[in-house]
């Protein structure tokens, strides 16, 4: 029978064998899996950020949920009444007296309503040029907002990090040198204002050494992560190859090498013809 | 010592000196952050100070950086082999400082392929980098004179989604086969599969990134890679403007007063262990 599971697990496996097809070129399964893949998830995106960002932490924020029973003043009405308007438009977005999550109205997030509307502007090229007053508030905010976290968490943790223990063991005593001789000359490598010759070239050239062994380390961590993530597609294949799905990883697999070898074919003929 | 930097001593002595007063009175500040304070100033003051030099006229010298010089032979290859260049601004948002250098080079990079009049494809995955981007290459165009070259859609939108992000480069890479990809801003996962595949079309590479993690996978595949801290210094390194390379050798005398910090901590921090001196210096750099 013709489930929703089924139809699924044939598309997960058309999309999977898709993607992989790219070690064979360019070709029309991997594009299609590309655009379908790039289409649905920018469209998915964009829903997400509405319905999880905008509308319950933006307009959420503006105009919450209106207790029952409760006497508001001439301010209330008039808020409410925008709302009621923008209400009248789409009732999905602004349902009826207010949004739930907030327990009162916080007028500081105005700011960020204009900003994004001065965003939107560049669809309007005469006042398009109010969008840089976003993205210089964004730039703006973050370089604070970084800077003292990255002082915080990359000099201040880092100084701390360098205390050993000498009442330790001999293993944890050397194992601490090591790391505290790799961050001074790591930290040495990334001077700029001075030449990396003499005495200094080869502390640096140490540091350098550190790093490229670290680099060599996070590698391997790394492509064993991925190795997991192709075991898990794998599992799905050899899942959805079962009977109960109809064979479906065989059946695609064989008919997109045969599709492939024609496309291989023509496409090679082609191209004969074009440099003939 | 000369007369400016002891000007400058006095600021942050005396900015300390009324954070302190203000603190014991309670006021504005909240205790437990002390540490956090005095060092943001000094590193503010220092940076500061040597800004103020470069800007008086000091000449800074700053070691080459071959990821850097690369840059325009990459262009320059691309415009004779008549082919495009491809620039990847990362996947992350403007509250990223990746993300800012890595505009920073992109406007470097416009300006070239302006002058040379070499094609330019910026693949975006933030609308808000879609907007800065856009902005930078307008300008860069225009700087050049060649504002009838500058299109909008050579900044163009592909997904807020990490791999279908990937996925959407991967197609532009393979159809397109640009000469020469940047890759310059914050990446994760996709790094690798977007290193691999412009090495496979054979195009020169140049990365950037701060992210430790990702590092390795560029230094792999691409042919330059700008590690850490010298893809921040790329803005200062390619404008040469003075108060850019000033605040290259402030944040080079921070770095060589941390490292007078760490050599100081190990030393301390052995003879507290040890019960030779009872001071833990760990409370000096701790931070509530």
């Amino acid at each position: 029978m013709l489930t929703t599971e089924l139809i699924g697990a044939w598309f997960s496996v058309f999309l999977t064998l898709g993607i992989i097809s790219y070690l064979y070129d360019d070709n029309p399964f991997y594009k299609a899996a590309e655009h379908i893949f790039v289409g649905v998830s920018a469209g998915y995106w964009v829903s997400l950020f509405f319905w999880t960002q905008v509308q319950p932490n933006l307009f959420g924020r503006l105009w919450p949920r209106l207790t029952e029973g409760t006497e508001y003043g001439f301010f209330h009405r008039l808020w409410y009444g925008i709302y009621n308007i923008l209400g009248s438009i789409n009732s999905g977005i602004f349902p009826e007296n207010g949004i739930e999550g907030h327990p009162e109205i916080r007028m500081i997030y105005l700011i960020p309503l204009i900003l994004g509307i001065f965003m939107l502007l560049r669809l309007v090229p005469k006042v398009g040029w109010l969008a840089r007053w976003a993205i210089a508030y964004i730039v703006g905010m973050a370089a604070g907002l970084r800077f003292y976290g990255f002082l915080n968490s990359d000099v201040m943790e880092q100084i701390k990090s360098t205390t050993i223990n000498f009442s330790g063991d001999w293993i944890v005593l050397i194992n601490g040198i090591i790391m505290v001789v790799g961050t001074l000359t790591g930290l040495l490598y990334f001077f700029f204002s001075k030449e990396h010759t003499g005495v200094f070239g080869k502390l640096s050239k140490i540091g350098i050494y550190f790093l490229m062994i670290s680099f060599g380390a996070s590698f391997g961590f790394a492509v064993m992560g991925r190795i997991s993530l192709l075991i898990g597609r794998f599992d799905d294949l050899i899942k959805y190859s079962g009977r109960e799905y109809h064979n479906a990883t065989f059946w695609l697999l064989a008919l997109m090498i045969l599709l492939l070898f024609v496309w291989a074919f023509t496409g090679k003929k082609e191209q004969d013809k074009a440099t003939a | 010592m000369n007369k400016r930097a002891l000007i400058m001593a006095g600021i942050g002595a005396v900015i300390i000196l009324i954070y302190f007063q203000l603190l014991k009175a309670g006021y504005i500040f909240r205790e437990g952050n002390e540490p956090m304070f005095v060092a943001i100033i000094l590193v503010s003051l220092t940076i500061l100070y040597y800004t103020d030099r470069a800007k008086r006229g000091e000449e800074i010298y700053l070691r080459p950086i071959a990821g850097l010089t690369a840059l325009e032979e990459a262009v320059g290859r691309a415009t004779e082999m008549g082919k495009s260049v491809l620039f990847v601004p990362g996947i992350m948002d403007m509250d990223q400082v990746e993300t800012v250098s890595g505009l920073i080079i992109l406007g470097y990079v416009a300006e070239m392929t302006a002058q040379y009049e070499a094609g330019l494809n910026v693949p975006v995955s933030k609308s808000i980098v879609m907007e800065a981007a856009r902005e930078t290459c307008k300008e860069s165009y225009l700087k050049q004179g060649r504002p009838d070259q500058y299109y909008d859609d050579m900044v163009h939108y592909l997904t807020d989604d990490q791999f279908a992000y990937a996925a959407g480069v991967n197609g532009i890479m393979l159809r397109e086969k640009p000469a020469a990809c940047f890759y310059q801003g914050k990446f994760y996962a996709e790094s690798l599969i977007l290193a691999e595949t412009g090495n496979s079309i054979g195009a020169i590479q140049i990365a950037g990134t701060g992210s430790p993690s990702q590092i390795p996978f560029f230094v792999t595949a691409c042919d330059y890679t700008l590690i850490g801290e010298e893809f921040f210094t790329a803005s200062a390194y390619l404008s040469k403007r003075p108060e850019l390379l000033g605040s290259i050798k402030g944040q080079d005398i921070v770095k060589l007063l941390v490292m007078i910090c760490m050599v100081i901590v190990f030393i301390a921090s052995g003879l507290h262990h040890n019960g030779w001196i009872d001071f833990d210096i760990l409370t000096l750099f701790t931070s509530r």
